[in-house]
C-alpha cells in the first residue's frame, strides 16, 4: 500500500493531542478536568458539566470488537490494493463513548466477530502520522499437561 | 400545526444515470412542474427552501422563474436529513404567515457528477479523521458498520435485506418513471457482489441524475389548487445525544439513530401511532435503513423489522405495510429522498403506481444515520 497516497488525519486544536500521543505509541484519550468524565470525539467543552478544562489520558487501548466491516471495491486508490479489507470499530474497555475505528490484523476472516477482545498497536501511516489499529488479544495461553 | 398547510403541486425531471443537463437547468425544470400541477404561477411564490447540498442558489432560482418578491428563504443541512425537514420548515413559514407559497426543491446529478467520496482529500479534518484514514470512507462502509451491529444484535440476515430490496423493486417493476423496472429475486440479492461486507450491490441505492420539486402553501389556500392536496399532518427534525453524521459509533446506543428521536416527535405532534399509518416512504439509500427504520418509527419491535420484511409486509398490494411504493431509492431513483416525498404525495392523492386503498396516511422519512426528518402526510 502507498502511504502517501492514504487521507491522513489533519488534526485541529482539539484533536492534536490525541495525534500527538498516538505518534508516541500511546492511545490517550479527553478527560473533563472538573468531573473526570472521558469523551470522543475531542471538543472544547464537557458535555456533563459544561467546563472547557481538559487533559489527556492514557487509556489501556484493550477493548472489544464492537462491529465490523469487509470493503471490497470500488476503493480510494490507496485502499484498493489491500482489498478486501477488515475495518473494525473497537474501542477501550473505559466506556462505550471510546469506541474507535482502526483496521485489524492478524486475524483471520473466520475469526472475526462482534465481541472479540482486541488491543491497540500503532501503524507508521508516513508523515510523523501512527494510526491506532487492532489486533486480536490473545487468550491466555492454557497450560496443559504435567 | 396539524392540517394547515399542504403540498398542493409535485415535479420532477426524467431520472437518468446521465441526464446531460445542470442541476440549476433540471431545478427549474422540476420546479416550473411543480407549479404546473400545483396551478400556481411563479409570481406568487415567495418563499424557498432549498438542502444545503444543492448547489443552485435561492436567488438564482428566483431570478429565472421571474419571482418578485422572495419573502422566505432558508436552508437544512445533513444531507440527504433534509428532505422532509425542507418541507417542514416551509410549512413553519405558511403556518407563521411569513410566506404564502414555498417552493422546496432537490436536483443532483448524482449519477453522472461522480462519488463524493472518492473526492476525499489527503488530509481530513472534521469528524472524518477519526474514520477516513483507516479507509471507513464510502457511505456504505459507514452504514455497513451499524448493519453488521444489528445483525449480531438481532440475528438480522443478508436475505432479511433482500428482501427489502425485492419488494421494492417489485415497485419499481410498475413505475415508468423508475430508472430500474425488471424484477429481481432473493436469488439475485444473495449472487449480487459484496460492496461493503455484510452490504452487497442490490442493498444500495441507484446513482442518479434527476430533479423533484414540492410547492407547500395553506391548507385555506390549498383548496384552490389545481390537484388534490396532501395535507401537512405533522413534521419533525431530529437527533439524539453524542451524534456524528454518518459515523455516530460512540454515544451508549449507535443503534439508536436520530430516526428515534424525530419518529418521538412526529406521532406525538400528529396525534396518531404507527398503526394508524397505510403506506410509508422510508429513506432507503441502503437496504439496513429501511428496517431500522421500521423499529425505530415503531412499526416492528427492535429486532423484528427483518422477518418483518420477509414476509412480505413492505410489498404492494398485500403487504401489511406497504412501503417505498414508487421504488424508491433503491430502484426508482435517489434524489436525496425528495423522490420519497412526492410519491407519498402521490399516494395520497390517489396516483401511484402501486397505489394503496384508502391511504389516509403517509410516513415519509429521511436520512438515516445523519439528522434526520420526517412527514405524516393526510387527506383532506
Amino acid at each position: 500500500m502507498s502511504a502517501a497516497l492514504r487521507p491522513l488525519p489533519l488534526p485541529d486544536l482539539d484533536t492534536a493531542p490525541f495525534w500527538t500521543a498516538a505518534a508516541r505509541g500511546e492511545l490517550s484519550m479527553q478527560s473533563c478536568a472538573v468531573c473526570r468524565g472521558l469523551r470522543f470525539p475531542p471538543r472544547p467543552m464537557c458535555p456533563r458539566c459544561g467546563s472547557l478544562e481538559s487533559f489527556w489520558k492514557p487509556v489501556s487501548g484493550r477493548g472489544t470488537v464492537w462491529s465490523y466491516v469487509v470493503c471490497h471495491p470500488p476503493l480510494l486508490p490507496a485502499f484498493a490494493d489491500r482489498t478486501p479489507y477488515p475495518l473494525v470499530l473497537g474501542g477501550p474497555g473505559e466506556g462505550p463513548a471510546l469506541r474507535k475505528g482502526g483496521g485489524i490484523s492478524e486475524c483471520p476472516s473466520d475469526r472475526l466477530r462482534s465481541g472479540l477482545p482486541v488491543q491497540v498497536w500503532f501503524e507508521d501511516a508516513g508523515e510523523g502520522v501512527w494510526l491506532p489499529q487492532w489486533r486480536p488479544l490473545e487468550p491466555a495461553t492454557a497450560i496443559s499437561g504435567p | 400545526m396539524r392540517r394547515a398547510s399542504a403540498i398542493i403541486g409535485i415535479g420532477q425531471t426524467e431520472f437518468a444515470k446521465d441526464i446531460g443537463r445542470p442541476e440549476r437547468t433540471i431545478a427549474l425544470e422540476a420546479i416550473r412542474a411543480a407549479l404546473e400541477d400545483a396551478g400556481v404561477a411563479p409570481t406568487e411564490v415567495d418563499g424557498l427552501v432549498r438542502f444545503n447540498m444543492e448547489t443552485t442558489s435561492e436567488v438564482e432560482i428566483a431570478r429565472n422563474l421571474g419571482i418578485p418578491n422572495l419573502r422566505f428563504f432558508a436552508e437544512v443541512g445533513y444531507g440527504g436529513g433534509a428532505g422532509c425537514a425542507v418541507v417542514g420548515l416551509a410549512a413553519m413559514a405558511i403556518v407563521t404567515g411569513r410566506a404564502r407559497v414555498v417552493v422546496c426543491w432537490r436536483a443532483r446529478n448524482r449519477g453522472s457528477g461522480g462519488r463524493p467520496w472518492a473526492g476525499t482529500g489527503m488530509r481530513v479534518g472534521g469528524d472524518y479523521q477519526w474514520s477516513a484514514p483507516f479507509g471507513l470512507v464510502r457511505p456504505v462502509d459507514q452504514i455497513a458498520m451499524l448493519a453488521r451491529r444489528h445483525m449480531h444484535e438481532y440475528g438480522t440476515t443478508s436475505e432479511h435485506l433482500g428482501s427489502v430490496a425485492v419488494a421494492f423493486r417489485g415497485h419499481a417493476a410498475r413505475n415508468p418513471q423508475a430508472l430500474l423496472r425488471t424484477p429481481i429475486s432473493l436469488e439475485d440479492h444473495q449472487a449480487s457482489r459484496m460492496v461493503a461486507e455484510p452490504l452487497r450491490k442490490l442493498d444500495c441505492c441507484l446513482e442518479t441524475d434527476g430533479a423533484v420539486a414540492l410547492v407547500v402553501t395553506s391548507a385555506e389556500r390549498a383548496r384552490d389548487a389545481r390537484g388534490r392536496p396532501a395535507l401537512i399532518l405533522a413534521a419533525s427534525q431530529g437527533t439524539g445525544p453524542e451524534h456524528v453524521v454518518m459515523t455516530a459509533y460512540h454515544a451508549a446506543r449507535p443503534l439508536e439513530t436520530p430516526s428515534t428521536w424525530a419518529a418521538r416527535d412526529l406521532f406525538a405532534a400528529a396525534g396518531v401511532s404507527p398503526s394508524d399509518v397505510a403506506v410509508a416512504q422510508f429513506y432507503d439509500a441502503f437496504t439496513p435503513l429501511v428496517l431500522m427504520s421500521l423499529e425505530e418509527y415503531g412499526f416492528c419491535k427492535r429486532g423484528e423489522a427483518g422477518p418483518f420484511s420477509q414476509a412480505g409486509s413492505l410489498a404492494w398490494p398485500d403487504g401489511e405495510l406497504p412501503c417505498n411504493t414508487s421504488g424508491g431509492g433503491l430502484s426508482e431513483a435517489y434524489v436525496h429522498g425528495m423522490n420519497l416525498v412526492a410519491e407519498g404525495v402521490r399516494q395520497i392523492r390517489g396516483g401511484s403506481t402501486s397505489q394503496v386503498a384508502e391511504a389516509e396516511l403517509c410516513l415519509v422519512t429521511s436520512g438515516a444515520g445523519v439528522p434526520t426528518s420526517s412527514l405524516l402526510l393526510a387527506r383532506a
